[in-house]
């Protein structure tokens, strides 16, 4: 508990996870905003709210979340903070816990937001929630920004550069899981089985309108569910073998 | 007490810390000496368990620095002023820091006073002057009230009112009982801060003594003397002393005679002399003298 409490006084006595949530908010929610604003009458879907959360909000959370340790390494508190705690891992998985923690919360806020704005700008549409899978798409969110907080972590201790870590994570997530799908047979066969395509499965509303969603035309071999205990399972492997390299690597 | 044993720290051909073993005692303060490069801050993180020995051991009272429950309160150690995120206040990096340790939050308050940083404490630490930034470190450094206390250049490039203010500061420490660890790469600052040291070059120690030692044996005191009948004087002092002629005013420099001594063979033999001044060798002087073997980088 101790150590939660230090993560949290360290990130909120920087500007940058303050940055970070306002551009999220204003993206995320943004989106969806114009989106409902040029949808005709009535058209709006609870698929259509949700692009600007779980896509483009998730790079800025990804960011964030990679920022709050690739900084520690830029300003050398990092080593402060071994002094300080020297159990490094425990160090870190408090920080990790921290970040996904505010980040769950932050893609709660923002799914929500974008569905409660869409609610208002388009009163004509069927935007009640009351499937399964609706309320999934939507409370889902956060599952996907906490996850994907501690993949950002693990990227940002192992990398140590903000420059770096940032690079990576946005390429990965916007280009490379996509242009993969552009490689003849085998493409989408690989797609099935990387972190963020399984995320955006995960999320799939499924049904009739299928093919607006992220994610489409992969044949996913896991359930919707299943893709998601995927995803969690590529970010905390990858976040212990972070763990193992910032433990024996000279601070 | 900080004790090294056989210490070593190798990054592929080149041995940063080679085979160090000193013992840095309580209610003293101990000088680190050693040109740049010599091995004295990869030492030190060593101490602190941020960078792994490659072979030896180091404790502190007879433990790692990775085993202590609650490390600040044992240790206080400012390796880098500039450790500190440029967006937080001062206030906040010792906070994090006392939470981190169970410290009370009101000894956040006490350190800032201690080193005159309370007017300051809510501004971003980005904005302080390199003297500042450096009390700030000291603060950290106090934080947990700890024993033992190591400071890695503490007064690299500070005013000499910030110099005098650490000096005075680190022999109050010693004063009450602590272990004071300080490193420098200037025996002047040196000779008036520690009492004891480790003298280093090249990773590998030079001498661990006493401070008035050290200089009394690096130092070797010599007369100056001139005279209208320099060659006379010389042969005649030549029988009993080391006696060489200074290459810029060509005065006799005589080592193994003591002045009065000098003045009255020259009385009894009826030589006039211009000046005769003892000297004492320059603290600088005798520290290149030790370490000009294993300084890294030459100038040529």
């Amino acid at each position: 508990m101790t150590l939660l409490a230090v993560e949290r006084i360290k990130l909120f006595s920087t500007r940058s996870p303050y940055w970070c949530t306002a551009l999220a908010l204003v993206l995320g929610v943004g989106l969806t905003a114009i989106i409902a604003g040029t949808t005709e009458k009535g058209q709006m879907s609870i698929g259509l709210t949700q692009f600007g959360s779980s896509q483009l909000a998730l790079a800025v959370v990804l960011v964030m979340s990679a920022l709050a340790v690739t900084t520690e390494y830029r300003f050398n508190t990092i080593r402060a903070t071994f002094l300080a705690v020297p159990s490094r891992t425990s160090a870190l998985v408090a920080k990790t816990v921290v970040v996904a923690f505010i980040a769950a919360a932050l893609g709660e806020i923002i799914a929500f937001g974008s569905w409660g704005l869409a609610k208002v700008m388009s009163p004509t549409s069927d935007l009640a929630i009351n499937t399964g899978a609706e309320w999934r798409h939507v409370a889902g969110v956060g599952l996907l920004y906490g996850i994907g907080a501690v993949l950002a972590i693990a990227v940002g201790i192992l990398v140590r550069q903000t420059a770096g870590a940032v690079a990576i994570l946005l390429v990965w997530t916007m280009l490379l899981e996509g242009l993969i799908g552009i490689i003849p047979k085998v493409g989408i066969k690989i797609q099935a089985w990387l972190p963020f395509q399984n995320a955006n499965h995960f999320l799939a509303l499924g049904g009739g309108n299928t093919a607006e969603q992220p994610g489409a035309g992969i044949d996913f071999k896991l359930s919707q569910w299943g893709s998601l205990a995927y995803f969690a399972g590529i970010a905390v492997a990858l976040l212990v073998v972070a763990l193992v390299v910032a433990k024996r690597r000279d601070a | 007490m900080i004790q090294a044993v056989r210490l070593r720290k190798h990054y592929g051909r080149t041995k940063a810390v080679d085979d160090l073993s000193f013992i840095v005692k309580p209610g003293r303060v101990t000088g680190f000496l050693g040109p740049n490069g010599a091995g004295k801050s990869t030492t030190m993180r060593m101490i602190l368990g941020l960078d792994t020995p490659t072979g030896g051991d180091v404790t502190i009272d007879g433990k790692h620095y990775t085993e202590l429950k609650q490390p600040l309160r044992k240790v206080g150690a400012l390796l880098d002023a500039k450790w500190v995120h440029p967006n937080r206040s001062a206030r906040s990096h010792l906070k994090w820091m006392a939470v981190s340790n169970k410290i009370p939050v009101s000894r956040v308050d006490e350190v800032l006073e201690i080193v005159g940083l309370s007017e300051v404490a809510h501004k971003r630490a980005g904005g302080f002057s390199l003297g500042m930034a450096q009390r700030l470190g000291i603060a950290g450094a106090l934080l947990g009230d700890p024993e033992v206390l190591l400071f890695d250049e503490p007064v690299n490039g500070l005013d000499p009112e910030g110099i005098l203010w650490i000096r005075q500061f680190m022999h109050r420490l010693a004063d009450e009982g602590r272990t004071v660890f300080v490193s420098s790469h200037l025996l002047s600052e040196m000779a008036q801060t520690a009492q004891d040291l480790i003298v280093i070059g090249k990773g590998q120690l030079i001498a661990q003594t006493t401070t008035e030692q050290f200089i009394s044996d690096a130092t070797q005191d010599h007369v100056r003397v001139r005279s209208p009948h320099a060659g006379k004087l010389r042969e005649i002092l030549a029988a009993s002393a080391t006696v060489t002629e200074d290459a810029v005013d060509g005065a006799l420099v005589v080592h193994g005679i003591p002045a009065p001594q000098i003045g009255e063979i020259a009385a009894e033999n009826q030589i006039v002399l211009h000046e005769l001044s003892p000297q004492r060798g320059s603290l600088e002087e005798a520290f290149m003298q030790l370490t000009k073997e294993s300084v890294e980088y030459h100038a040529h």
